[in-house]
């Protein structure tokens, strides 16, 4: 889960990292009032859950309250990359000696986190240490020891800085790491990381990702944040479909059903799974030349009224004409009980399953049970010697026929 | 032979009580897995299918008087590290871990411990190993008559980072009449315990094995650290790849996460494009289709002959 660039400023504040003084607003007055307590030329920017605000003009000088009172107004009005900002951040125009880039992430391969750190900051770390691989400090953390000070250090000491410089910057690393670790982040990243005139180092601006695993067990945080457990985060808006499968999903306990329907808009229903399996039939169905109107996961072992709540939602988008209903060798989900989901679907939407689904493959945990009910529907259904690939050709020649030349 | 398990491999179940852990010890004890004890705090004193369930690990040990050469740890997220590292503490060497959705920091711990004490995880979020009709450890292939459909033994080693399209290639292997050595459902997120490179020197040093079938995913750089290891350490087993959520890469689906936890793409070196690309520079061919599989391995297996 993404954090507001407010937010990420909040938490490298309470985990003693300096930052300047900000103010978050949701109006141009707020953001006027800001300037004004503020004093002299501020920065107003636009509070987005996406890269390039600056490109895009969400990010604006003003040398004074009504002059950011306007920018805030124009900001406020600005759709970044599909976003509409959820406020304006108004910060004081640092007077900046150097910019510097602090971060913490995950190395997968090492299963460890690791820092981050270089002299040059403002832009873009990957671009650095492409470019001027000298100027980036890299060290790993183990996941078991205290976090040291020391290990800050030398990430910072290998990009060549000394003096008070280094002393000043060693303990905001340190901290970073640490509230990486502390908060579950997949990623803490302070850019740029700012030296002032005085020596004195700022954090001007922090991006922060929260792993969606450990948000329960992070709730104090997410509510001393005001972040409600609805809120999602995603890059988009859950759509109709999306809400009604999961809240299939959340009125039943038993298997778990996922659906999504962004950038899909065929007219072939899918109502696939599990994790593995529906990325594969999906693949499957597209490289044939079919188009999902959907994508979507049935793992565990559903109920009959789950699964027919599941095919229903899907019979029910705009656009679908079939479904295609397939999984990999199931060894938990009872084929006859998606089976029977599925036909009630049909059957409760005035649908004839043996039209309606063009293609049932779900092999494994109690398959002869559902053939023998898909049979009475007339629906056509294959077993495991009917490979993935050609089930999905098979419902792609059966939607292409009904279609029409 | 095979990798991880043998005839004589024992291993106890922790949560043993929760309910697809009983379903799961039916399977495994059905498979004729040695399942020797089982751990549910508050619980002792209670069977499984005629597993003896105890409070602690210590006691499983006490009980048996050795250590089992396994765990599958199958308890809620919040209790996997507690569990694991109990385990590791009570000196066993491989550790299944069934359960989904645990924070990445508690994966990491776990991990990091295990390397110190000489030990092996298998997963997060996977469905465990099993070698065909000598032992399975883990729901991998489902009921014992599922999975005795599935899975045969023979040449081919099997990893996955799904659990149920473990059984979907074995199955497909099967049918074409390669058997499989040992199959692993590795596990889906974007830590876990032992990584295709982790696995291959073991399948390595199998004189049973002779060819390698991995099912692989957009997320993480696992693909890129086995095309490595093949290349660093001329391998004498041919590799063939299936690639899924090649669709993850079109325009549309940009930013959006699909499928296990580990497939959300967080660089721009891990789509699946970049890694088809990656393992076939090392020599893996990566096929579009499942049942393709069966026949490219046999071409390698002729031409390395």
């Amino acid at each position: 889960m993404r954090f507001y660039e407010y937010e990420s400023r909040k938490i490298v504040e309470r985990a003693a990292i300096p930052v300047t003084r900000y103010g978050f607003c949701k109006t141009p007055q707020e953001a006027r009032v800001a300037a004004e307590q503020i004093g002299g030329s501020v920065v107003v920017k636009s509070q987005v859950l996406t890269g390039g605000r600056m490109k895009a003009g969400g990010v604006r000088f003003a040398d004074s309250p009504q002059a950011a009172e306007a920018d805030a107004a124009e900001i406020l009005e600005l759709e970044i990359n599909g976003q509409m900002p959820r406020g304006v951040l108004v910060d004081p125009k640092a007077e900046v000696a150097q910019e510097y880039y602090a971060g913490v992430v995950w190395d997968g391969t090492r299963k460890q986190p690791m820092m981050l750190f270089s002299d040059m900051g403002g832009i873009d770390i990957e671009e650095v240490a492409e470019r001027h691989p000298e100027h980036v400090g890299r060290g790993h953390l183990s996941n078991l020891l205290e976090i040291s000070d020391f290990q800050a250090k030398q990430v910072i000491a290998q990009t060549g800085v000394t003096g008070s410089e280094l002393n000043r910057a060693t303990p905001i690393l340190a901290r970073l790491a640490r509230l990486m670790r502390d908060f579950d982040m997949t990623l803490a990243e302070i850019n740029p990381l700012a030296r002032l005139e005085d020596g004195s180092f700022v954090a001007l601006d922090a991006h922060m990702e929260m792993e969606d695993e450990a948000k329960p067990r992070q709730r104090p945080l997410l509510s001393e944040l005001g972040i409600g457990e609805e809120e999602t985060r995603e890059p988009y808006e859950p759509s109709e479909f999306e809400r009604t499968v999961k809240a299939i999903d959340s009125a039943d306990h038993r298997g778990v059903i996922q659906g999504k329907d962004h950038g899909f808009h065929g007219n072939l229903g899918l109502v696939i799974g599990a994790g593995g399996g529906s990325l594969t039939l999906t693949d499957a169905v597209r490289s044939q030349g079919g188009r999902p109107a959907n994508y979507t996961e049935i793992g565990g072992n559903p109920s009959v009224a789950k699964a027919c709540g599941l095919a229903k939602a899907v019979l029910r988008k705009e656009g679908v004409e079939k479904i295609a209903v397939m999984m990999s060798i199931v060894s938990n989900t009872r084929v006859d009980i998606v089976a029977r989901g599925v036909i009630k679907a049909c059957l409760e939407l005035d649908k004839d399953p043996g039209e309606t689904i063009a293609i049932f493959r779900i092999p494994g945990a109690w398959e002869e049970e559902g053939f023998k009910i898909l049979e009475r529907y007339g629906v056509e259904y294959c077993d495991r010697s009917v490979s993935m690939w050609e089930a999905a050709g098979r419902a792609v020649a059966r939607i292409q026929t009904s279609e029409g030349p | 032979m095979s990798i991880l398990l043998d005839e004589s491999f024992t291993f106890m179940v922790q949560g043993i009580t929760g309910r697809e852990a009983v379903n799961l010890t039916r399977e495994c004890l059905d498979y004729g897995s040695r399942v020797v004890g089982g751990v549910t705090p508050g619980r002792k004193g209670r069977e499984v299918h005629g597993v003896p369930v105890y409070d602690t690990v210590q006691q499983v040990v006490d009980a048996l008087g050795y250590v089992p050469n396994g765990s599958v740890v199958t308890v809620p997220p919040a209790f996997t590290k507690d569990a694991v590292f109990e385990a590791l503490d009570a000196g066993v060497e491989l550790i299944v871990i069934v359960t989904e959705r645990i924070p990445r920091r508690d994966v990491a711990q776990m991990v990091e411990l295990a390397g110190m004490r000489g030990a092996r995880i298998i997963g997060p979020n996977c469905l465990g190993v099993i070698v065909p009709e000598v032992c399975k450890m883990g729901g991998i292939g489902g009921p014992a008559k599922d999975a005795a459909k599935s899975y045969t033994p023979g040449p081919v080693g099997v990893m996955s980072r799904s659990g149920g399209m473990t059984t979907e290639i074995s199955s497909t292997l099967t049918a074409a009449g390669l058997g499989q050595s040992t199959a692993i459902s590795i596990g889906g997120d974007a830590i876990i315990g032992s990584t295709y490179a982790e696995l291959m020197p073991l399948f390595e040093a199998d004189a049973r094995t002779e060819a390698i079938v991995i099912y692989t995913e957009p997320g993480g750089r696992m693909e890129a650290q086995l095309s490595d290891w093949v290349q660093e350490n001329e391998s004498r087993l041919p590799i063939v790849a299936f690639m899924a959520g090649r669709f993850m890469d079109s325009e549309e689906m940009q930013g959006m996460s699909f499928g296990h936890a580990g497939t959300i793409v967080e660089g721009t070196e891990d789509t699946a494009t970049e890694k088809i690309a990656r393992l076939e520079a090392a020599g893996i061919p990566v096929v579009e289709r499942i049942d393709e599989i069966p026949d490219r391995v046999k071409e390698r297996l002729g031409a390395r002959v």
